[in-house]
């Protein structure tokens, strides 16, 4: 399946949910969907399509708390980004998507502590990378965190 | 009465480079629940990044492994050569592959070493290591250093190979590789280590699939992914190797895995010097258009992966960083349940894990605290070693 299969694929399945699809070259496809979504194109790609699931990249950007999902097609090299935009950044919330793969266990966890993202359905949102007396809801890979002056003259 | 044992081990552990926390919940000798508590050595290398420029970023991801020194700057480069479609002169492109490819062979033999010191091989992990020098050596004569390279740059790489070096190169890799051979059988075709390693710790090909695990790990899974054939970057289109897969999951098919791979990587690193061509290593690119990209390659332990958004300015917006161990980590929870705490040393070392060892470890009965270090730990891994040894007729 080369980018342009995989595309027409997905296109055929979910039709107008998909926002945008943009095939920028002949390893890297980018489809834009509402976050409601991500739950059945996460099932479509991973188990039908049978593509692997390479890693989740979130970013603070200027509309929201923008999630990519990337997955693998391995046979053609080609790397499809499933771009999903949560507009409310007070308390941004997704479906998770360990019900469909077991490979998202940790990068939601981090996702959770680093942005502040919750995952429905996602009962284990133990602090990962972060120390156990970190402040509550203080996310540190948010634009807004700006680490804080150290105060020399305390001890 | 609760049988129930919880082992906690870390966070400074015998087989990891760096500090994690892992709890055992064992009945008896068999170990039922496991759990990992990483981030003792999150450096925030992913903020670090943002706040740095795209020259800067690519030292600062050097720095995150020192094993894979050659790996994360690779993915850095080819993230942010998607971005805007830079090209890579060919001479750099092969240059990238042979570092990457002397950088598996270091990274499997320090493996092979640990591995057989948990179970009581000392010989193995002195021979390993022993012979490990060499690929530093050749290493040190490329890029000027045994680790952390400073080798690789948007564009190109920083040092050519020079032409009298070649021959170096290729005498070193030829005394290797007699070396390598007579390791090879002394690990594979030895008894013992067929009794003590065959059939523990195994994951199935479906689980692996299901974990998204990567390199070796899924390849002794019988999972037949690369980076490097399936996704070819530098100048692996040009090569030919074989990807070496096994069906058995278990410690000793990933062992297999590993020192197969070796003589797949030195065949690599001659086919390169052969075909080399002169020519320039660095295409100079002056400036990032904004945009969006991700470099995968192939790093010792799987595929390393970079995600980079940019936006025009000079350094990025969002630097995702996933390293293979990321992955292969939470397969322990397939691997380790099940099996005994003899056995789980090994079983937690056979992924590779990016870590290195301290010798902090401990048992903890629930009620009374009776302590097991991290020596008793591998003591008890040797003697399942030695009981073998003397069952099987073998001194």
């Amino acid at each position: 399946m080369t980018a342009d299969i995989i595309s027409q694929k997905i296109n055929e399945r979910f039709g107008d949910r998909i926002l945008k699809s943009d095939r920028r070259s002949a390893k890297r496809l980018y489809v834009d969907v509402y976050p409601k979504e991500i739950v059945d194109i996460t099932r479509f790609l991973f188990k039908e399509l049978g593509l692997r699931f390479n890693i989740a990249s979130c970013v603070d950007d200027f509309d929201g708390i923008e999630i990519l999902y990337h997955f693998a097609y391995d046979p053609s090299a080609v790397i499809v980004t499933v771009r999903v935009i949560i507009k409310d950044k007070e308390n941004p919330r997704i479906d998770t998507i360990t019900t469909v793969t077991r490979s998202a266990w940790w990068i939601e966890r981090e996702m959770h502590e680093l942005f502040g993202v919750g995952f429905d359905g996602n009962e284990d949102m133990r602090p990962l990378l972060l120390p156990d007396d970190w402040p509550k809801g203080v996310y540190p890979m948010r634009k807004s965190f700006v680490v804080p002056r150290r105060d020399s003259r305390k001890s | 009465m609760n049988n129930k044992t919880t082992i906690p081990i870390g966070p400074y552990h015998p087989l990891q480079e760096e500090p994690e926390f892992w709890k055992l919940i064992v009945d008896g000798e068999k170990v039922i629940d496991v759990d990992v508590r990483i981030g003792y050595n999150h450096r925030g290398i992913e903020k670090i990044s943002e706040s740095k420029s795209f020259d800067q970023s690519i030292f600062i991801v050097e720095r995150i492994c020192g094993i894979c020194s050659s790996s994360h700057p690779i993915a850095c480069c080819e993230a942010i050569e998607d971005i805007c479609g830079i090209e890579v002169p060919e001479r750099a492109r092969f240059i990238r592959t042979i570092t990457q490819e002397l950088e598996r062979i270091h990274s499997h033999l320090l493996w092979l070493g640990l591995a057989g010191h948990f179970i009581g091989y000392n010989t193995v992990f002195m021979w390993s290591w022993k012979y490990r020098e060499p690929i530093c050596d050749i290493m040190e004569t490329i890029t000027g250093n045994r680790q952390n390279y400073g080798m690789h740059k948007v564009g190109g790489v920083r040092r050519d190979i020079e032409r009298e070096h070649v021959s170096y190169i290729l005498t070193r890799l030829d005394e290797f590789l007699k070396q390598l051979d007579m390791l090879k059988g002394a690990v594979l075709d030895d008894p013992v280590l067929h009794a003590r390693l065959k059939g523990i710790g195994v994951l199935s090909r479906e689980a692996a699939i299901d974990y998204a695990a990567l390199g070796p790990t899924a390849r002794a899974s019988g999972v037949d992914i690369d980076v490097r054939r399936d996704h070819p970057y530098a100048a692996y289109d040009r090569v030919k190797f074989k990807v070496i897969t096994q069906t058995e999951g278990d410690v000793f098919a990933k062992a297999v895995v590993r020192i197969l791979e070796m003589f797949e990587s030195a065949g690599i690193v001659r086919q390169c010097l052969d075909m080399m061509k002169e020519g320039p290593v660095d295409s100079k690119p002056k400036d990032i258009a904004p945009g969006e990209g991700i470099g995968v390659i192939e790093a010792p332990r799987g595929e390393c992966f970079h995600y980079i958004k940019c936006d025009g300015t000079n350094s990025p917006v969002r630097h995702k960083i996933r390293a293979p161990t990321y992955m292969n980590f939470p397969t322990f929870r397939e691997t380790v349940i099940g099996e005994t705490v003899s056995d789980a040393t090994i079983i937690m070392a056979a992924i590779d894990p990016c870590y290195c060892c301290t010798e902090r470890m401990m048992v903890v009965d629930g009620s009374d605290k009776e302590l097991m270090r991290a020596q008793e730990m591998i003591r008890l891994s040797q003697e399942k070693t030695k009981a073998l040894r003397a069952r099987m007729g073998m001194k």
